[in-house]
């Protein structure tokens, strides 16, 4: 009976979702005060009837009611709690249901955060977020209902894929979720603007922190995601340009571009039609992942059993948010750019173009991503575009995108004199090209990816420095201008890490005995014993591996190779000795018979700060966020 | 300057910069594409010549032989079958009777050497390439 509450709840907040978007919008274009007043009630109801159906789904998992055809495909008696809880996002419908419920988290932030804001506005932001909400809940209701029943209940469920059996499953959908769905706040403020055709800093000002929050979640979600990949799939990966990663990740480069053109919005007034562009681009781009993911076109980790009807729902939906938000663009975006005027020489220029090194990138992922997908659907044969793509043309984009990361906060708004930055600048310059030079030699051999990466992570991080002192002398720096520097030095410590890890990481396949040493990056190590291991679904062997260094143990590694009762699906859990210069990874492979093993050892130079400067990143967005101007107006709302 | 030249100059740099990508792209995507081929076009000697391509299909009931840290196993649309050598560890998921990717390039001895054995995440899901190769040589074998 409760598993029905719940889809009778869905039902209804398809109703009063279809009510939040069409009331609110004829209400404010008519100027009808009794309409437009229904989107916070509204809005306020659709979430609640959404957490009423997400709270019943958990029920569902926690009671193991395998009578709910969902369960008992994601879920077994014998699967521990916290995984029956993660399994509720661990299948297709369920994991829509969270996308669903954490947009009607967004929009019930709006409408409560937002009291200062003109009525007119909110009513259409929160209208536009409902249109969003309610087409959603037509495609779960028709194609993925979570409460489908399964008569007669099964016995016990099929349980959760081994794989995803990892507390990396409880944090990293919703986060990634957050940051994807949030962009849809970028994009409602985008299409109220131009509905009420009033373009304007102010709401530049309204949709920045939104869009900063939606990226600091977005940036989380993909470095969990690949952290995940890292310790979970057992070969020692952090990237592996896979397309579902790159579904998040064009987001995310064209989320990036949209932070940087919304401050020259702000500040500026400029750039104003482009700025609504990223932001349309940013959220359609979203969708267009939820599109890659779902359909099933693709062949990935990600990839759920599938059901063409819903790949051609999400693309009709697609083509509808797209279509006619574009139409309106076309429509209504301000003729004449009325921003104010700036010199060739200006920080605008400089962020101009790296929104455009930024929106490429993107575009070239995009096209890697879709284009086996588009040589499949034309008949020219089936053909897969791998990592060295990836690489040979993200790569050389990057690299003036990290120039450009160095001098651009020093112009100046509207005209700035490049020569006076140069001079400025000679110091950092000379820190990057010794960075470059000498930790390469130092590490025992230079490549000229090496140097480069090196040279433009210094640059970036000693550019940073000198901008620091420079504005501690003038006062008290602002929250916002840390955060950009604890974004951007993020980026360094990014870029450091993937430095190391791809120019000196060292790996070696071997068949290991009781007994055998294997040496890599200056550590030995030895294999002592393989036994089995019981664990509470699975039964494991479990080796273990002495780590040495100059003849002293400094850990002992427990590498497994699982296998669980519900499936024949064996698991490799890789045994990590974390430390903040290297990482060293053993994993166990397949027996070989007389009793020896096939194992991988990797040593990987500083992998964690590629992790550490995505946390930086984050941190430096809530920093932005943080920042005085915003809470200024919180206050004025409170009282 | 105008502000007319000068938003000519910035369109001027932002097609540059689009096309430097360009070329990057069409360079990459030459070299960096790989074909999947079934193992009965392979049999044909319809497979590309010293490049590396993918192969779709199913590891043949039998057939995996261990040496050392090096594995032999066929693999096969049912119609063909194509001998494989890899050099390393196997991902979980790869099992005889199962669909299986692999890439790699073919020796003179007609052996298909994997460079890569591509892990699958599910132990219910058939790589489609796979599923592809078995559909084709399962419709030219009723069309004898």
């Amino acid at each position: 009976m409760i598993p029905e509450f719940g889809h009778y709840a869905l039902i209804l907040a398809f109703c009063i979702a279809c009510i939040q978007g069409v009331l609110p919008l004829i209400g404010a274009h008519q100027g009808r005060r009794e309409w437009l007043i229904l989107a916070r009630p509204a809005a306020q109801t659709v979430f609640c009837l959404l957490a009423i159906a997400f709270a019943i789904l958990a029920w569902s998992f926690y009671i193991n009611d395998f009578s709910v055809l969902y369960v008992a495909e994601h879920s077994n008696s014998q699967l521990p709690l916290m995984y029956r809880i993660g399994a509720v996002w661990g299948g297709h419908e369920g994991s829509l249901l969270l996308w669903i419920f954490l947009l009607s988290t967004w929009t019930i932030l709006v409408a409560q955060l937002s009291k200062a804001l003109d009525e007119f506005m909110v009513a259409r932001v929160i209208g536009v977020l409902g249109l969003v909400t309610s087409g959603l809940l037509l495609f779960v209701l028709t194609t993925s209902n979570p409460f489908d029943r399964l008569l007669p209940a099964a016995q016990d469920g099929r349980s959760l894929n081994p794989l995803l059996q990892d507390p990396g499953l409880v944090f990293h959908p919703p986060m990634l979720y957050m940051g994807y769905v949030g962009f849809s706040v970028a994009f409602a403020f985008a299409i109220a603007s131009l509905l009420s055709g009033r373009l304007d800093a102010a709401w530049a000002r309204w949709s920045r922190p939104w869009t900063t929050a939606a990226w600091v979640f977005l940036t989380l979600g993909i470095a969990l995601g690949s952290w995940w990949a890292y310790y979970e799939l057992g070969w020692g990966g952090w990237w592996f340009w896979d397309p579902v990663e790159n579904a998040s990740f064009i987001p995310w480069l064209v989320g990036t571009a949209l932070l940087h053109s919304l401050a020259v919005t702000e500040k500026r007034g400029g750039f104003k039609s482009w700025t609504v562009l990223l932001a349309i681009t940013a959220f359609s781009l979203s969708l267009l992942g939820t599109f890659l993911v779902r359909s099933g076109v693709l062949t990935s980790v990600h990839a759920f059993a599938t059901d063409p009807r819903r790949g051609i729902f999400i693309l009709i939906f697609l083509v509808i948010v797209v279509g006619s938000s574009l139409t309106l663009y076309a429509w209504r975006a301000p003729k004449s750019a009325v921003g104010g005027k700036f010199s060739l020489s200006s920080r605008e220029t400089l962020i101009l173009l790296g929104n455009v090194f930024l929106v490429v990138s993107a575009g070239s992922v995009l096209l890697g991503t879709l284009y086996p997908l588009l040589i499949d659907a034309l008949h020219l044969g089936k053909i897969s575009v791998g990592p060295p793509y990836f690489n040979s043309v993200f790569v050389p984009i990057m690299i003036p995108l990290l120039v450009l990361m160095g001098v651009g906060p020093w112009a100046n708004w509207k005209n700035t004199d490049l020569i006076a930055v140069i001079k400025r600048l000679w110091l950092a310059g000379l820190v990057a090209v010794v960075a470059g030079i000498s930790i390469p030699l130092v590490m025992g051999q230079f490549t000229w990816l090496a140097g480069v990466g090196f040279l433009l992570a210094f640059w970036v991080i000693a550019s940073g420095c000198l901008q620091i002192v420079r504005q501690a002398k003038t006062g008290k720096p602002t929250r916002s201008f840390m955060g950009m520097q604890v974004a951007h030095l993020g980026i360094a410590v990014f870029v450091i890490g993937i430095t190391m890890v791809g120019g000196y990481q060292e790996e070696k396949d071997v068949r290991m005995s009781a007994g055998d040493t294997v040496s890599v990056g200056g550590y030995e190590i030895q294999l002592q014993s393989v036994a089995e291991a019981p664990g509470p679904n699975y039964k494991a062997m479990r080796g273990t591996f002495l780590l040495m260094k100059n003849g002293s143990t400094e850990a002992t590694l427990y590498p497994e190779k699982r296998s669980y009762f519900s499936s024949t699906m064996p698991m490799t859990e890789a045994a990590i000795d974390v430390g903040l210069t290297r990482d060293i990874y053993v994993s166990l492979g397949e027996e070989l018979g007389d009793k020896s093993w096939a194992v991988r050892v990797y040593y990987k130079p500083f992998v964690d700060w590629i992790w550490g400067g995505c946390l930086l990143m984050a941190l430096g967005g809530v920093l932005a966020i943080s920042d005085k101007r915003y809470r200024i107006k919180l206050k004025k709302q409170l009282s | 300057m105008k502000p007319r030249h000068k938003r000519a100059l910035l369109i001027v740099a932002a097609l540059a910069v689009i096309s430097v990508a360009a070329l990057l792209i069409l360079n990459a995507l030459n070299s960096n594409i790989a074909l999947y081929v079934t193992p009965s076009e392979v049999a044909a000697g319809k497979a590309p010549n010293g490049q590396a391509f993918r192969i779709g299909g199913m590891v043949k009931d039998g057939s995996l032989k261990r040496d050392g840290l090096t594995v032999h196993f066929v693999i096969t649309d049912m119609a063909k079958d194509i001998p494989v050598s890899y050099t390393g560890i196997l991902p979980d998921l790869f099992k005889e009777g199962k669909g299986a990717v692999i890439q790699g390039r073919l020796n003179p001895n007609g052996e298909f050497v994997a460079s890569e054995v591509l892990a699958k995440h599910d132990e219910n899901y058939m790589p489609p390439e796979a599923k592809h190769a078995l559909e084709q040589a399962q419709k030219n074998g009723s069309n004898k």
